[in-house]
Formats: structure tokens, C-alpha cells, sequence
């Protein structure tokens, strides 16, 4: 009834088009909601094989990787992954939160119209370019003088080249959301804190940092779940050598680099094939979690205020 | 005691203007450091003919076939993330507007997705490609990427449509129009700037990704002949080039990452203009 009454109302013609435009609408839309499932139960499927063979526990904490016999341990590459992104969050984590301060609190209008381009620009440099940058600048500055430096003989590709090159990858995503996150402090808490007779400086620490806490350490989260993802950039300057490493002067190889660099060679054995693809479910897990984890944080703390 | 909290704040502005001077550094540095390597590279030859000779091995030639194929890829990405973004975008901010709930659901999946590493994208879509028996080429490519951009590309129409104002949904739909003609007559044609803006910065993602094309585009010679043949692109040929012991492939690798910086330096310089044009035209209410 209701129906026809529309039909009558706006002409059969339109009511077909209003019809077809939302029933578009919705499937986009739907299809766009299942893909995070698609995407998890694919690679869950894919990886099924191999975690069918081996307890879960072996995956993830045994050393030897020999694909050829059929022994996958992740250990290596889960190390490597850990050590790279640390470092890159050590480097980028103190940048970004000085020049996030140093924009919202003191900086002149024009030094914001001046970085808002040059963070635009960091943000949309593809990591291949990164990675080239990498080769000709930091892997060699690691190896004639860093290395020296500290007493160690370096070709310069390792986890301290791939954290240099990833934070630097990660501080526009990161400093855009700190900046973010500074701006909707308040104007009225700063004031009272400069009205009682504290320092600029005593109420960024004492207030600002404060408020912003929660904000900081979930940005921090999501930072973290980037850098580890991220592929070409780290692949390319990072040395590759499937050891545990344990020092920023030793060559590494995390999980993305894994799966880029051997893909194409798997197909003729089935389970490294799966191997690979639970490599990719490990990092989609971790991604998925550091996310879960940093948007849980936002949204209690809003409820809080 | 008293000078301490002032030798303190000079001791932290110092680093703060330290900082900020480092990445602004830092980015010249990487832009400088590129274009020294490729703009000697760089030459009419370089950008009018194939590789000749297998592209890791070969002397001469050059890197037409990986622009054009990243055109192809990145235009044919584009389009299709835009051709399912946009209906989502709208749809979320028309029919859905006063359900927060569920548009905060909706926006936190699609945050989720964007979050997702490309590389993981890309072995999804080397098993989606296994599945349905395509081989390594320009359609596999394009799904692939389309996926890893949409939200990207449904996230940024969304800022876009949801500084519409509200009054502007309440009046097209009091005289009248149907929701899917608000949406696309009122809402798409308010914000087009805004929408084009989103477009260039996805597509910007998309040429630039090697993470994801890595095992569905394979690489190629030859021009793009279709779509289902392998296709050459720009982050590939710096990627595989790079590492060949001759210093002519080197040659190519670095002239094809001056004109990806040439290409992502054009579409970040649009997309802050078309975002200019989006701001200025913006109906207050």
C-alpha cells in the first residue's frame, strides 16, 4: 500500500531510480563492512594448512626457518619486526611530540601554513621512494660513519637503517593526529594554568600533556600498528638475513619483508605457500589489535570527559 | 632554583625548533637526494621508449611502459574504488545521518581497513587471483589496489559530505526529491571539489604502492596491451632495477623515481587546490 502510494507520488520512473540508487548504495556498503572479514577468513584459510601441522606455540617461537625440510619458525622475522618498529617509534615518538608542541603553542601562523604542505607532502611519498632515499643516503651514512662511530663494521643495511627510514616514514601520520589531539585541549585549562602564575612551559607539562595522555599513547598505538605493516621501504634497506638479531648494527628481516621477498618463489611447495600467508595473518592480527586497542582508549577517555 | 623552570623551557623550545627544522630538512633531503640520482637520468630517450634488451639485464632503452602502466593501473584503481566509495559516502551521510551509532560503527570498520598493511592486501589478492585462475596482470592489479584504496577514497568523500550542511539535506528533501537525488544532484554537486580532492589523494596511493601490486601485476617489457597481460609500473621498476649490479638499469630505477616525486609533487600541489576551491565555495548556514 505504502508502495503504490509512492509510486503515485513520484512517478514510476524516479521510484524505480530511488530504489535502484539505494539498493547500490547498500551492497557497496555491505561489501565494504564484510571486507575486514573477507580479508581475516581468506588468510585464516589460506594459513590453515600449516597451522593444522604445527601447534601454534612451535609457529611462533621456533628459530629454524628451512622451508625446503618443512620447518617454519616465525622467530626470527617476528624479532626483526619488533626490533625495527621499536626503534622507529624511539625515533619518531620524541619528534613528533616536540613539533607537535612547538606548532599548536608557539610556533607563528605562517610556520604552520609553511608545514601543513611539508607534512603533505612527507605523508604522500610513496615507501619505494623512501626506500631509494634510504640506499643513497642512510644506508651509507650508517656504514662510513655511524658504524665507525660506535666501534662496529657495517655494510649499513640494518635494523637501525630500516627504524631510520621507517620513522620518518610514520612522523606525518603521527604528528598529524598529535596536532590534532593538542588543539582540542581546552584554551580555557591553559589559561587558568597561566592565570595562576605557571610557565608556558609548566602548563604544557602539567596540563596539556596531562589532558592529552590517553590521545598521545593511542596515536602512539596506531604508529606502532603502521610500522609494522609497512613493506618496500624497510625491505629494501634492512639486509634481509633470516637471523635473530639482537643489536640496531645487525641486519634484520621482518614479516613483511618475508612475504615480499618470497612470494612467486612458494607455489611449488604447498605449505610454504600457507607459511606466507600466515605471515600475513600475524601481521593483519597485530594490526588489528593495535588498532582495537588505541580506538578502545579514544572512546573511553572520551566517555570520561 | 628559581631560573631552573626558565633554563628548562629555553633548553625545550630549543629542541622543539630543532625538531620541526629536522623534518622540514629531512624532506628537502629526500626530494634533493632523489632527483639528484634521477634528473641526469632522466632524458626524452628514458621517457619515450621501452627497456630493451630484458629490463634487468638490458642497456638501453627506457621507462615508458612503467609510466604508462601505472597510469593504467593507478586511473583503472581509481575509478573503480570511486564507483563503490562514492555510493557508501553518500549513503552514510543521506540515509544514514541520524543514525550515530551505527555511522560510528561504520567508520571505525572503515579506519580499521585503511590501517591494514597494502602488502597484506597483496597476498589477499594473490589468493583471490589463485581462486578465480587469473595470472599475474593489469585486471588482477586493479582489484587488488581498488581494494587497499576504497577506504581511503570512502573516508575522505565522507569528510567531504559531512561538512554539508544538515539544512541543506532537510530542504532538498522538503520540496520534495528522493534521497538518491539529494544524494547525487545535491550532496556530490556541493562537494566535488572536496571529492576531487579525495580522488587525487587516492590516487596518489595508489601509484605509489609496491606492496600490493608486488604479485598481481608482475612485470613486463612491453606496453600494456590489455587487461588481462602483465603490466610494468613505476614503484616496480625502481624496486626490481634498483638491484642490478649494471649502472644503466640503475639508471632507469633512479629516472623512474624522479617521475614518481614529479607525479606525487603535481598531485599533492592539485589537491591542495582543489581543496582551496572546496573551502572557498562552501555554503554557510
Amino acid at each position: 500500500m505504502k508502495q503504490i502510494l509512492k509510486v503515485r507520488q513520484l512517478g514510476l520512473d524516479r521510484y524505480l531510480k530511488a530504489k535502484l540508487h539505494a539498493g547500490w548504495m547498500m551492497a557497496c556498503l555491505v561489501l565494504v563492512m564484510l571486507l575486514p572479514f573477507i580479508l581475516g577468513v581468506g588468510l585464516l584459510l589460506k594459513s590453515e594448512m600449516l597451522i593444522r601441522d604445527h601447534s601454534l606455540l612451535d609457529l611462533i617461537f621456533s628459530k629454524e626457518w628451512k622451508p625446503l625440510s618443512g620447518e617454519f619458525g616465525f622467530y626470527p622475522f617476528i624479532v626483526s619486526s619488533l626490533w625495527v618498529t621499536a626503534a622507529a617509534l624511539l625515533i619518531a615518538g620524541p619528534v613528533c611530540l616536540l613539533t607537535a608542541i612547538h606548532l599548536t603553542q608557539y610556533a607563528k601562523k605562517y610556520v604552520l601554513r609553511i608545514m601543513h604542505p611539508v607534512i603533505d607532502i612527507l605523508a604522500g611519498i610513496p615507501s619505494v621512494i623512501y626506500g631509494v632515499w634510504g640506499i643513497l643516503v642512510i644506508v651509507p651514512w650508517i656504514s662510513n660513519y655511524l658504524g665507525p662511530f660506535f666501534g662496529k663494521t657495517t655494510s649499513g643495511y640494518t635494523i637501525l637503517a630500516g627504524a631510520i627510514v621507517l620513522a620518518i616514514m610514520i612522523i606525518p601520520f603521527i604528528l598529524n593526529i598529535l596536532i590534532e589531539i593538542f588543539r582540542n585541549v581546552p584554551d580555557e585549562l591553559s589559561e587558568a594554568s597561566l592565570a595562576l602564575g605557571a610557565t608556558r612551559w609548566q602548563t604544557i607539562k602539567f596540563v596539556l600533556l596531562k589532558k592529552s595522555t590517553p590521545g598521545i599513547i593511542s596515536t602512539f598505538g596506531l604508529g606502532i600498528s603502521r610500522a609494522f605493516g609497512e613493506t618496500i621501504a624497510v625491505l629494501m634497506v634492512v639486509g634481509n638475513v633470516a637471523i635473530v638479531p639482537d643489536g640496531l648494527f645487525q641486519p634484520g628481516y621482518p614479516l613483511p619483508a618475508l612475504i615480499a621477498n618470497n612470494y612467486g618463489e612458494m607455489l611449488s611447495i604447498p605449505s610454504y605457500d600457507s607459511a606466507l600467508m600466515f605471515a600475513a595473518l600475524i601481521l593483519f592480527v597485530v594490526v588489528i589489535v593495535f588498532n582495537l586497542f588505541a580506538r578502545a582508549l579514544i572512546i573511553r577517555t572520551d566517555k570520561h570527559n | 632554583m628559581r631560573k631552573m623552570k626558565y633554563i628548562e623551557e629555553r633548553f625545550f623550545r630549543v629542541l622543539m625548533f630543532l625538531s620541526t627544522c629536522l623534518i622540514v630538512l629531512v624532506l628537502f633531503l629526500i626530494v634533493f637526494s632523489v632527483l639528484y640520482k634521477g634528473l641526469p637520468a632522466l632524458s626524452w630517450e628514458m621517457i619515450s621508449q621501452v627497456p630493451k634488451g630484458g629490463f634487468y639485464f638490458g642497456k638501453e632503452g627506457g621507462i615508458l611502459n612503467a609510466i604508462v602502466g601505472s597510469l593504467y593501473l593507478s586511473v583503472g584503481a581509481t575509478f573503480l574504488a570511486f564507483v563503490i566509495g562514492l555510493p557508501v559516502a553518500l549513503f552514510m551521510n543521506v540515509y544514514l545521518v541520524k543514525h550515530k551509532k551505527l555511522l560510528n560503527t561504520i567508520r571505525f570498520f572503515l579506519d580499521l581497513l585503511w590501517g591494514v598493511p597494502s602488502i597484506v592486501y597483496g597476498a589477499f589478492g594473490f589468493a583471490i587471483m589463485l581462486f578465480f585462475g587469473l595470472r599475474t596482470s593489469l585486471l588482477a592489479g586493479i582489484i587488488t589496489v581498488s581494494l587497499f584504496i576504497i577506504p581511503i577514497i570512502i573516508r575522505g568523500m565522507d569528510e567531504v559530505f559531512k561538512s554539508v550542511p544538515r539544512g541543506l539535506l532537510e530542504s532538498s528533501l522538503s520540496l520534495g526529491s528522493t534521497r538518491s537525488e539529494t544524494s547525487y544532484r545535491v550532496f556530490f554537486k556541493q562537494g566535488i571539489a572536496g571529492v576531487i580532492t579525495a580522488l587525487l589523494l587516492s590516487f596518489g596511493r595508489a601509484i605509489g604502492d609496491a606492496a600490493s601490486i608486488l604479485f598481481t601485476t608482475g612485470f613486463t617489457d612491453h606496453m600494456p596491451s590489455g587487461l588481462s597481460q602483465p603490466v610494468a609500473t613505476l614503484p616496480l621498476s625502481i624496486f626490481f632495477q634498483l638491484s642490478s649490479p649494471i649502472p644503466e638499469v640503475q639508471d632507469r630505477a633512479y629516472a623512474s623515481a624522479a617521475v614518481l616525486v614529479f607525479i606525487v609533487l603535481i598531485i599533492s600541489l592539485l589537491s591542495r587546490m582543489f581543496s582551496n576551491v572546496y573551502h572557498k565555495n562552501k555554503i554557510q548556514f
